[in-house]
């Protein structure tokens, strides 16, 4: 019998495809369902943010890293934010760093219902989109009262807050964090234990702890494969070290594990979450005192000269950091998220570079994916959570 | 631990490299001459008492009229030590910085980011290609001597025209040989 003659077939997987979370491009080289290689090419997002920085005055980049990783906006501004004030040699007040730890709280489970959501619906359960999301309206809701604007608040600002939180701040925060845990529970006992689910995710596209490592994933997959390192504990910033909570982690490094790690992470952080809250007070501090950064307060602005004068010299010219240059890390959503700020000592930043979770995610996702079935990618890149403006920038 | 701490761990693992504390406020920061990078990242990963066995990032800063004009900069974190690390590398305008793919397999995109954004070759990688910006862009974007606002044409792609003949004969050596449809 002559043999039987097969051609690999090449498939071309986005950009404009929905479950590569925004623009990514996959070029998949198939043996039947069975992935032979795959080519990843990004930069569909690409709009220059970093150059566009370097142009713009030190508080007027807070707006534009927000934009890069849209998902965690305010994990971006944070770690931009505590990288100058690093150069500036800036403390917080005590209620300033917990409101920062609230932010910041906030925004991992909203991004993290955004993760469930998308991911869950990719792999078939579509309700869970409508569930997740029907949550995160509230967390939009509470970033509306902050600063009127839902996505992108920029109310983390250098030396503090933009202003101080609004009335009914309080309220809308301890009736979502009341709310929320049974939620928890609702897409647990929707998901964990459903067996289409645990098919299509157990087992699969599997990171090792060393791979991990060496592609330099360090984030909820690294912690789905058993490291425990969250930037939280390891290098704690805000205050983190004053709140109890744990770090989940699981050992098998499949999109399952990845799962339920992110699942006991919107539990961790409602966790940490209910502590600040209960710590800030409803009125306070809400900037440092540097009059260098913060300009001075209205009531002196209009009696006092030299008041009136700094407060146009801030919003004028801005204010100049000292050259140097540092990197300060957080724990975002999607993993370390760091920035490097390099100031030559002028009014406007030399060099900003936001470290990309999303960027390292999709260098490995080949290694990944190569020799699984065609069915997976979808279920691989879900679960490692990329945001391409965070990717592309 | 400090940086010359680190350095005089992992100095006798790399003969001959003449190292630099730089300044750093927010932790140990050091300079390494490009021709020993490779060896200094392998020691600085196998050390036990060091294992950076995670590269954050690499990028660039172009501090032109300086020279040399870009510094290359890589970020380090050694889980097991809860330790971080700064090294630059100083890089003249035509020169190279080897790769450092053999010990991060994760270093490949970010070199090819810094290529694409400031031109620092890298010997050895193999695949510096266009990342962020389109194949046939020109220049490097994040070099300070790069304007901030140009107008360049959208890329255009001459429509497909194909006459019948050539179709035909697309046809004939698609199949084989074994003759197209009848004329």
């Amino acid at each position: 019998m002559a043999e039987l003659r097969t051609e690999t077939m090449t498939v071309n997987m986005g950009p404009q495809h929905p479950s590569t979370h925004g623009v990514l491009r996959i070029i998949l080289e198939l043996d039947g369902e069975t992935i032979c290689s795959a080519r990843t090419t990004i930069g569909y997002l690409h709009t220059g943010i970093e150059k566009t920085a370097e142009q713009k005055k030190w508080q007027q980049v807070i707006p534009l890293v927000e934009r890069m990783d849209y998902l965690g906006a305010q994990s971006n501004s944070l770690s931009y934010a505590l990288c100058v004030e690093k150069l500036l040699g800036l403390e917080m007040p005590e209620r300033v760093r917990n409101i920062r730890v609230l932010i910041a709280e906030l925004q991992r489970l909203a991004s993290h219902l955004i993760w469930l959501g998308t991911h869950a619906m990719e792999i078939g359960a579509v309700s869970m989109l409508f569930y997740a999301l029907r949550e995160r309206e509230l967390l939009m809701n509470i970033n509306e009262l902050v600063a009127g604007f839902r996505f992108f608040p920029s109310y983390i600002r250098i030396g503090g807050l933009r202003e101080d939180l609004p009335r009914g701040y309080h309220e809308a925060v301890t009736s979502f964090l009341d709310r929320f845990p049974p939620k928890i529970d609702e897409f647990e006992g929707l998901l964990t234990k459903n067996d289409m689910f645990l098919r299509r995710t157990e087992g699969v596209g599997i990171i090792s702890a060393a791979d991990a490592q060496a592609w330099g994933l360090v984030g909820p997959i690294s912690r789905a494969a058993g490291l425990d390192y969250d930037v939280r504990k390891y290098f704690p910033y805000s205050g983190y070290e004053t709140y109890d909570f744990n770090v989940p982690t699981a050992t098998e490094g499949d999109v399952f594990a990845r799962y339920r790690v992110r699942i006991a992470e919107m539990r961790e952080s409602v966790k940490i979450a209910k502590q600040a809250i209960a710590r800030i007070t409803p009125t306070g501090a809400w900037a440092c005192d540097d009059t260098r950064v913060v300009p001075p307060p209205k009531d002196k602005v209009y009696t006092e000269m030299e008041a009136l004068i700094q407060h146009f010299l801030i919003y004028s010219q801005g204010f100049t950091v000292p050259a140097g240059d540092a990197y300060v890390p957080i724990e975002g959503p999607r993993g370390e998220h760091g920035c490097y700020v390099v100031s030559d000592g002028t009014n406007r930043p030399w060099r900003v570079k936001m470290r990309p979770p999303s960027f390292m995610a999709i260098q490995a996702l080949p290694h990944v994916i190569t020799g699984g079935m065609i069915a997976d990618v979808v279920a691989v890149i879900g679960s490692t959570d990329v945001v391409m403006g965070d990717c592309d920038r | 631990m400090d940086a010359a701490a680190i350095i005089d761990i992992i100095a006798p693992a790399v003969p001959g490299a003449s190292y630099e504390v730089g300044a750093g406020i927010d932790g140990a920061t050091i300079y390494v001459p490009a021709a020993h990078i490779v060896e200094t990242c392998r020691a600085l990963r196998d050390t036990p008492s060091l294992q950076f066995s995670t590269l954050i990032e690499i990028t660039a800063a172009d501090y032109l009229p300086r020279t040399p004009r870009f510094e290359v900069v890589y970020h380090l974190l050694s889980i097991a030590r809860r330790l971080r690390v700064r090294l630059k590398v100083r890089v003249g305008d035509g020169e190279t910085v080897p790769t450092v793919q053999s010990i991060w397999p994760g270093a490949g995109w970010p070199e090819r980011e810094v290529w694409d954004m400031f031109g620092i070759i890298f010997q050895g990688h193999g695949d510096l290609r266009r990342l962020l910006t389109p194949e046939d862009w020109e220049g490097h974007p994040a070099r300070k001597d790069y304007p901030v606002q140009i107008k360049k044409a959208a890329q255009t792609y001459e429509p497909l025209e194909i006459s019948e003949a050539e179709f035909r004969a697309n046809l004939v050596r698609d199949r084989g040989g074994r003759g197209g449809p009848k004329a």
